[in-house]
């Protein structure tokens, strides 16, 4: 689950880190307010949406006047910004976060993630702050520093001391970045993060450090524990075929593609998606209906598939293990009798109970093609999408 | 021979009360599996399905002489569950359950370490010896005794690879689904090495998928170790930047993790990849002759 940035700044300044007076607003009128009620004489307008990349995409502007910061609110609010990660449609900006500006001297790249590998918590740096850090680890390997905490022992002065060096701070500097360290660690650990990121971390003429940009991601798992943190979810972020099938047990990713596929388990799902577009075609989803789906779940499955208008053709490939063919079968036709499905349909089943299944679907007065093996199956799928 | 599991083992399990505990434990059994234990705190002393509860996997393991645990317990207690069955001192622990926070997990490896226990999982299909012990939930009968061992992060991608095997009249050694989450217990390299030392197995199907570096790191050792055919395919090919795939771990962060990545990596390393999910069991035919 993801936290805006102004979600995030306020996590992190219950942890008492350094972040600078800002103000959640949702029309231009707000936003002039919020300029006047700041004080100074420069302002950041920045909009809050799921995505990186907001600034060169035009969703971050400064303000010098409060009748400047309500023109460009004026044209944030309501933009459909377009970044690498938003896709081509872009992401409806809602709301703004409006900020007073400082007097930049440096700006780092800060962030803390799980390290599945090395199986500890790790401190990824950089002195090419403000920047795409990917970019930066593609072009400039060695600006990358990491860090990796042992869980047990947990974050230690000298590691803290040896980034800020690493960095090239002078060492009253590197201190006040342990000041920082140990707070941020913390926070990663009691709310469960998965991934937290501060870019650009700046420092000020003053030599002060301060919070310019963040982005939190808390692990989906861990919500239970944090009935706090998932009052924060913001649902306008969410995709809603997304959201309904989260509602129904069923993991969905839309894409581009015209074959709609229901799949039982991730593993599968993906590969079903490979191997359609091994035969030329292009998946329009992934959609792991689960090892326990009932006629209800494959009733919502198809109705997240046929409310894509892309899909052409729809290749529904089980392998029933605890989950027995015949009643995917049932739940296939009574579906498709209920929704009325105007596209070609072709099943594969394979598994538990696969004669009668097969029977029910065959029996069903149906268009359906069946398909043997996940090779026929695709085929069949490409060529009825085509 | 076999690795890990074989007609020899006593399994105990943790969650066997609730309803997929019920219902795997009771397959696991008709299987021929010995299910010797359940264990739940304050059931000591009574039955279920016949087989005797215990209120702690230690004192499970006293009476009855099992020395793997499955897991069936919800995910908030999972990894509790997990680090008392490697107190426990059992020689295998399997975690069945999904959804384990992350930083639980990390906890549960740093509980593990020096320890005598392998953990496999969390968030898998289990292990199996086909014809002798069945632990997880797998369909047993689309599996047949034979010389090839799997390994693999996805659960019906497995069923899938072995039922293409068994129709091809291929069988399997013992069959490891090591999980799809970010932190497992045991990887393809454990898994690699215990095959390349098992003499029954004589080539080794290893399915992966996008995300995270264990399929580069398993390359890296097939390069230097493996003495066996390893026939290879990585689900998510298609799978675009950035998102989860179902499985926490199968997700691609900028330019590493990638499906190509890994097949490039496998193939230089000596592996006989497929790029069709479809021709896993053909492959593994025409790589053993």
């Amino acid at each position: 689950m993801n936290l805006h940035e102004y979600q995030s700044k306020q996590l992190m300044s219950a942890y008492g880190l350094p972040i600078l007076d800002g103000v959640l607003c949702y029309t231009p009128g707000e936003v002039e307010a919020a300029v006047d009620n700041l004080g100074g004489d420069l302002w950041v307008i920045k909009a809050q949406v799921h995505a990186g990349g907001r600034g060169k995409a035009g969703g971050v502007k400064l303000a010098r006047s409060a009748e400047e910061a309500r023109k460009l609110a004026e044209s944030i609010i309501g933009m459909r910004l377009v970044t690498p990660q938003t896709g081509k449609a872009g992401k409806l900006v809602r709301k703004v976060y409006v900020e007073k500006g400082c007097n930049i001297s440096k700006e780092f790249y800060l962030s803390m993630l799980v390290d599945r590998a090395a199986g500890n918590i790790s401190i990824v740096a950089s002195s090419e702050g403000g920047m795409d850090i990917e970019e930066v680890a593609e072009k400039s390997p060695d600006k990358i520093i990491r860090v990796g905490v042992n869980y047990g022992v947990g974050l230690l002065p000298f590691q803290c001391v040896q980034l800020g060096l690493r960095l090239g701070l002078n060492a009253s500097q590197a201190r006040k970045l342990s000041e920082l360290l140990y707070p941020l660690y913390d926070m990663f650990l009691e709310n469960d993060l998965s991934l937290l990121e501060i870019n650009p971390l700046v420092l000020t003429a003053e030599d002060q450090f301060i919070v310019l940009d963040a982005k939190c991601s808390i692990d989906n798992n861990s919500l239970f524990r944090h009935p706090d943190l998932k009052e924060l979810k913001d649902y306008d972020e969410i995709d809603p075929k997304d959201l309904q099938a989260g509602k129904h047990g069923l993991s969905y990713v839309a894409l581009d593609g015209t074959i709609g596929c229901m799949v039982n388990g991730a593993g599968l799902a993906m590969a079903t998606m490979d191997i359609i577009k091994h035969y030329g075609g292009s998946p329009a989803n992934f959609l792991d209906v689960g090892g326990g789906a009932s006629k209800e779940t494959v009733t919502e499955a198809f109705k997240i598939l046929l409310s894509d208008k892309n899909v052409r053709a729809i290749l529904i490939n089980i392998f029933g293990g605890i989950m027995k063919c015949d009643v995917i079968a049932n739940g296939v036709v009574e579906a498709a009798k209920e929704l009325g499905v105007n596209v070609p349909l072709v099943v594969r089943l394979q598994g538990t109970n696969v004669d009668l299944g097969r029977k029910i679907l065959a029996d069903s007065g149906l268009k359906i093609t069946p398909a043997e093996t996940m090779a026929e199956a695709a085929q069949a799928a490409v060529n009825a999408a085509k | 021979m076999s690795v890990l599991v074989n007609k020899e083992t006593k399994v105990i399990t943790q969650g066997m009360t609730g309803k997929a505990g019920t219902f795997h434990t009771l397959a696991c059994r008709e299987y021929g599996t010995q299910m010797v234990a359940g264990v739940g705190p304050g059931k000591g002393g009574k039955e279920h399905e016949g087989i005797p509860l215990f209120n702690t996997v230690r004192e499970a393991r006293d009476a009855t002489g099992g020395n793997v645990s499955v897991i069936y317990v919800p995910a908030p207690f999972a990894a509790d569950a997990i680090m008392e069955a490697v107190d426990a001192d059992l020689d295998l622990v399997v975690c069945i359950t999904e959804g384990i926070p992350v930083l639980d997990m990390l906890r549960v490896k740093e509980f593990m370490s020096g320890r005598k226990a392998r953990l496999i999982g969390p968030n898998c299909p289990g292990i199996i010896t086909p014809g002798e012990a069945k632990i997880g939930i797998m369909p047993g009968q689309i599996h047949m005794p034979g010389p090839v061992g799997v390994v693999s992060r996805s659960g019906t991608l497995t069923y899938e690879a072995v039922f293409q095997l068994t129709e091809l009249g291929i069988g399997q050694s013992t069959c490891i689904g090591i999980g799809g989450d970010p932190l497992n217990g045991t990887n393809f390299i454990d898994c690699l090495k215990l095959f390349n030392d098992d003499p029954q197995t004589e080539a080794v199907v290893m399915i992966g998928e996008i995300g995270g570096s264990a399929e580069e790191e398993a390359a890296q050792w097939i390069s230097e170790n493996m003495k066996k055919p390893v026939v290879s395919f990585i689900a998510g090919a298609t799978a675009p930047k950035g998102r989860t795939m179902g499985h926490a771990g199968a997700i691609v962060s900028g330019s590493s993790g990638t499906a190509e990545g890994k097949f490039k990596a496998l193939e230089a390393a000596g592996v006989h990849i497929v790029r069709s999910p479809a021709e896993i069991g053909a492959k593994v035919k025409e790589v053993m002759g």
